[in-house]
């Protein structure tokens, strides 16, 4: 680890502010990505900028919907009463994801902002675009079972970790952010990018601005949600594919529905078109399998990872199978 | 004790001293002056170091020395052992910082010793090289041509019909696949050395034997052994990988004693993939015949395990083959690749795990060939001797540890047919499998010394890697001796006490508790003869004489009575063979949609002896199986091998089983005591705890879904692809 400088601040004009003065500084939030980085070297920023005592942890209900302070604990929101009678997806997603003691720490906006898990990416050992561009990419021809099956370029195979962002993109969520020149809002799903040319960009945040918020517009889905992870083992695994499914059923007829898959792209994969699809259809297996093979247009396999292929797919159906069932 | 009286379930002795943080682990103990050692490993898999540039390090804060090839201290007992040509590579043997070879990835390269361990980190960071790379081996399978005969195990054959595993009217031929594995002990290793002088050695270690790190310290510097002092009273979990002195703790010590000073070594998370051994990656091919009613006529077993290009590590990964079943002909073949990577260890139940993955397999896949039930298969083929040493087993229950198995997992309750059983989405599946280990018994010394107050010392430099060695052998003095168990203290992890071999090989009840039975029953001769005797829990003037303990004592200008005594088996267990045996049974779900396997329930049976200590025993059973879901379910160090290093060397990638992928585990003893083993009757059960549970695992996959996998670990990728 580098030796770095450490500020702590309290309004996030303060955060803002200590951001700008220096061009190597990152906010800490909980650090459960963050200091791991810091630690193997991949990361090296000389200053921190310690935003836990900004008051942004708040979880509010609005006229449209839940607002979700940036620093806002996972475990507090998956645990939060409005969050669990409104978007149980979300819950079910938040605890689906690392292990108690780390959720206990990780935030809402840290969790947006957590790296990739890609080994290749965490070795300096080895060749990596995300980490250092143009060294090449290590996982491509090599241990690939993890990696993306959707939207990945010949610079980078790797995937966005989280589960809390599979949720968030399926419910329509808005990030607010704030930054020297004010405060914008980016839709949800376009917060992450695809690799491309430029896998050292995780995501459209421009430097020195700070995540504030997150809303989620209510909606008619809560009945029906299930988030399914598939993953090597029973807990604190990340996933091989995860889907997160909620629908709004009437009559056995699905009058709306929104699907996610993680762990097949570099960022959190909505299935628009699978939705659509199924809109006005009935509630049935047979649809949710049409559906999910709808959604694989496009796949395409690394090698190792060949079985998300299969997986993905029927990864979906059981979702919605499950999220059907519930009464 | 030796009878069929069974043991009283007590509570570990030292529980309240681990879970309190009271119990001090190597790393933790403060010596004043400590300087922190962290160690620079190569990025390259097989070359040379070209350059190597130490100067920033040197300068940055805090840092006293950086030590490479270039101004290593020569470690001279290194230096007199030489090479050894026997090596199957031809190659030479590892001497870390000894020359600018780099025989495998992670290699140590330099180390940086500093006075804090940030600044150490931080300086290490700083060390830069540059290589003259060669072409690196690391994949076995496409090394198999470089398979030769270990120079320490031949091949193995019996029979008359060597051909009998092709020709039987019923034949199988299948290959197994298992992996690398990591032992991963939450401790991670090290040492903490310091000299007095240039003579006088003392370490704090990770080790699983402190007679055998004294051993190898004395020799590498060439000092007498009494000169070297080594101490590890608490383990934090080995699993085997602390039956080795490694060279970076050799080379700790003696740069120590080039800076005066003590020096701390812990290693990285991703250190303990490459630096303290794994188990090694091992392919199997098994071709079994049988006659239509199912008796086995051939089995022919061969193995073939990686080592380092600079040993020629081995194990005994077909040895269960030979004797388990009644087989009049088998061969069995045992070859090691050398590859460019680390020298593999022992790993918990060590190559016969391995091999009882492939045998219990294939003697399931054989079961459902024949049509019969895989229990009855095995007890059609059961050995009443062993048919390799032609020699009586000194106990065998496995008769009843399989009845008892079956019953109470509901064996016979299952649709045998596979795929047939089905709860919801999830397939049901019930699998079992047998494990063995050698009852071994090693020579052990212990002193005892009884105190002026009643209260009982033992010693022995014998060590406690988790299984609860104190509370075992507390548990045998108080047999003996009738003291109450709070009136006995064990201790170990030290060279200064008597000797004792190292704990491996699910030996040391057997090993140490025979030394404690025999110390103490000495202990009794010693006071009868002293005119005092042990009576309902002290010590009391014997019949006819009335001073007591201090008084006797205090007369013999005494303040205590001390007496050591080493044990040994004798030559009576030459006549026999001896083993510890296991039944395990497995009941799991595996969910076709998405491949994922969950183990539902599971019953193990261990046949080890009389059980001198119930309650610590079960927890070993436990712990035991755990490891084997992890072996068959979770476990798999991977290499990328163009570049020849680990791509999951963390604890987030490579998956141990989480409590969420362990159900209930119900242990079942025999509880039996085996008439020759040791003065207890006890056997040995750390390995058989793990030992075949993988195909029980296996089998009851087959058994839910149809699809045989024989590849562990079984992830769901390989039931989706089955």
């Amino acid at each position: 680890m580098n030796q770095f400088s450490y500020v702590r601040v309290t309004s996030k004009e303060s955060a803002i502010s200590a951001m700008a003065k220096d061009k190597t500084a990152m906010f800490l939030a909980g650090g459960t990505n963050l200091v791991d980085l810091m630690k193997s070297g991949v990361t090296s920023p000389e200053r921190l900028v310690d935003i836990n005592n900004v008051p942004l942890a708040t979880i509010e209900e609005t006229k449209t919907g839940l607002r979700i302070g940036a620093l806002a604990k996972n475990t507090a929101v998956a645990e939060n009463a409005l969050v669990i009678k409104h978007f149980p997806l979300l819950s079910q997603a938040l605890k689906a994801g690392a292990s108690p003691q780390l959720r206990n720490m990780a935030t809402v906006g840290g969790n947006m902002m957590q790296r990739t898990r890609c080994h290749y990416f965490y070795d300096n050992a080895l060749p990596c675009n995300k980490r250092n561009p143009g060294s090449g990419c290590g996982a491509i021809g090599g241990f690939t079972r993890m990696h993306a099956i959707f939207g990945a370029s010949d610079k980078c195979i790797a995937v966005h970790p989280s589960d809390m962002c599979v949720a968030l993109t399926a419910l329509d969520a808005v990030i607010t952010v704030a930054g020297p020149k004010g405060e914008r809002k980016i839709p949800f799903g376009d917060f992450h990018r695809l690799p491309g040319d430029t896998p050292e960009q995780d995501n459209n945040l421009q430097r020195g601005e700070l995540i504030i918020a997150v809303d989620i517009p209510f909606n008619q889905l809560s009945a029906h949600t299930h988030y399914l992870k598939v993953r090597d083992r029973a807990s604190y695994a990340f996933a091989l594919v995860s889907v997160g499914a909620a629908m709004q059923i009437k009559g056995g007829n699905i009058a709306d529905v929104r699907l996610a898959m993680g762990g097949v792209a570099h960022k959190p994969w909505r299935l628009k078109e699978a939705e659509a699809w199924l809109k006005g259809k009935s509630a049935t297996e047979e649809n949710f399998r049409k559906a999910a093979s709808m959604a694989m247009t496009n796949a395409k396999s690394q090698g190792g990872n060949a079985f998300k292929l299969t997986l993905a797919p029927n990864t979906i159906v059981e979702a919605l199978k499950t999220a059907a069932a519930q009464a | 004790m030796g009878t069929d009286k069974k043991s009283e379930p007590i509570n570990r002795v030292d529980g309240r001293a681990k879970v309190t943080g009271k119990a001090k682990y190597f790393a933790e103990f403060e010596v004043p002056g400590v300087t922190f050692c962290v160690m620079v490993t190569s990025p390259i898999t097989r070359g040379t170091i070209t350059t190597i540039n130490t100067k920033t390090a040197e300068r940055a804060p805090g840092v006293l020395a950086v030590f490479t090839h270039l101004n290593m201290p020569a470690i001279l007992g290194w230096a007199e052992q030489g090479n050894n040509s026997k090596l199957p590579s031809g190659g030479e043997r590892y001497r870390m910082l000894g020359s600018n070879k780099i025989l495998f990835n992670g290699q140590p390269i330099a180390l940086v010793i500093a006075d804090t361990l940030e600044r150490a980190q931080h300086a290490a960071s700083l060390v830069t090289a540059t290589y003259n790379k060669a072409e690196h081996h690391t994949d076995l399978l496409k090394n198999k041509e470089k398979a030769a005969m270990p120079p320490r195990m031949g091949d193995y054959t019996r029979g008359t019909d060597a051909n009998a595993h092709n020709t039987a009217p019923v034949v199988l031929k299948a290959d197994y696949t298992v992996p690398i594995e990591v032992h991963n002990p939450m401790e991670l290793a090290g040492i903490l050395a310091f000299w007095e002088g240039d003579d006088k050695l003392t370490v704090y270690a990770k080790t699983q034997g402190v007679k055998s790190t004294q051993r190898t310290l004395a020799g590498a510097f060439k000092l007498d052994e009494k000169n070297v002092q080594v101490y590890s009273e608490f383990v934090g979990g080995g699993f085997g990988m602390g039956l080795r002195t490694w060279p970076q703790e050799v080379t700790v010590a003696a740069a120590a004693r080039a800076l005066k000073k003590p020096v701390k070594l812990v290693l990285t998370r991703d250190q303990m993939f490459t630096l303290v051994g794994h188990r090694p990656y091992t392919i199997q091919h098994i071709s079994m015949g049988a006659t239509r009613d199912g008796q086995l006529m051939g089995i022919y077993h061969e193995a073939t395990g990686e080592t380092a290009s600079y040993d020629d590590f081995t194990e005994g990964t077909v040895g269960m083959t030979r004797f388990m079943y009644a087989c009049p002909n088998v061969t069995t073949k045992y070859r090691i690749v050398p590859l460019d990577r680390g020298v593999p260890i022992w790993m918990r139940g060590p190559g016969e795990a391995t091999g009882a993955f492939a045998l219990e397999s294939a003697i399931d896949e054989m079961a459902y060939k024949v049509n019969m039930d895989p229990l009855q298969f095995r007890l059609k083929n059961f050995a009443e001797t062993d048919p390799e040493k032609n020699k009586p087993f000194s106990s065998n229950n496995l008769k009843e540890a399989y009845q008892l198995g079956s019953k109470k997992i509901g064996w016979a309750k299952r649709n045998p047919v596979p795929a047939s059983m089905k709860e919801g989405d999830w397939l049901v599946g019930y699998g079992m499998s047998t494990g063995v280990f050698g009852a071994h018994r090693g020579e052990s010394t212990c002193r005892a010394q009884l105190n002026a107050d009643g209260t009982l010392l033992l010693q022995s430099a014998t060590s406690d890697i988790g299984p609860g060695t104190s509370t075992a052998m507390v548990q045998i003095a108080h047999e003996v001796t009738g003291l109450p168990i709070e009136k006995i203290h064990f201790e170990l992890g030290s060279t200064a006490f008597p000797p004792s071999g190292s704990q491996g090989g699910s030996s040391t009840v057997s090993s140490v508790g025979s030394a404690v039975f025999d110390v103490c029953t000495a202990l009794k001769g010693m006071l009868t003869e002293a005119g005092l005797t042990f009576d309902n829990g002290t010590v009391k003037p014997a019949a006819g004489k009335s001073d007591s303990l201090q008084e006797v004592l205090s007369k013999q200008n005494k303040t205590f009575f001390e007496i050591t005594k080493s044990s040994k088996g004798g030559a009576e267990q030459e006549k026999y063979s001896l083993y510890s045996f296991s039944i395990h049974f497995a009941e799991v779900r595996v969910h076709p949609a998405t491949g994922v396997v969950r183990v539902k329930r599971v019953v193990t049976v261990a046949d080890s002896g009389r059980i001198v200590s119930p309650k610590t025993a079960a927890s070993q059973m436990i712990g035991g199986v755990t490891g084997g879901i992890g072996m068959a379910l979770t476990e798999e160090g991977i290499i990328d091998h163009r570049f020849g290093r680990f791509v999951n060397n963390n604890l987030a990638d490579y998956h141990v089983p989480v409590s969420a992928d362990v159900p209930h585990i119900e242990t079942i003893f025999i509880d039996k005591p085996d008439p020759v083993t040791n003065p207890m009757g006890s056997k040995g059960m750390g390995e058989i705890a793990l030992i075949g549970f993988s195909a029980a695992v296996a089998n009851a996959v087959y058994h839910a879904t149809g699809k045989r996998i024989r590849e562990l670990p079984i992830t769901p990728d390989k039931i989706l692809s089955a």
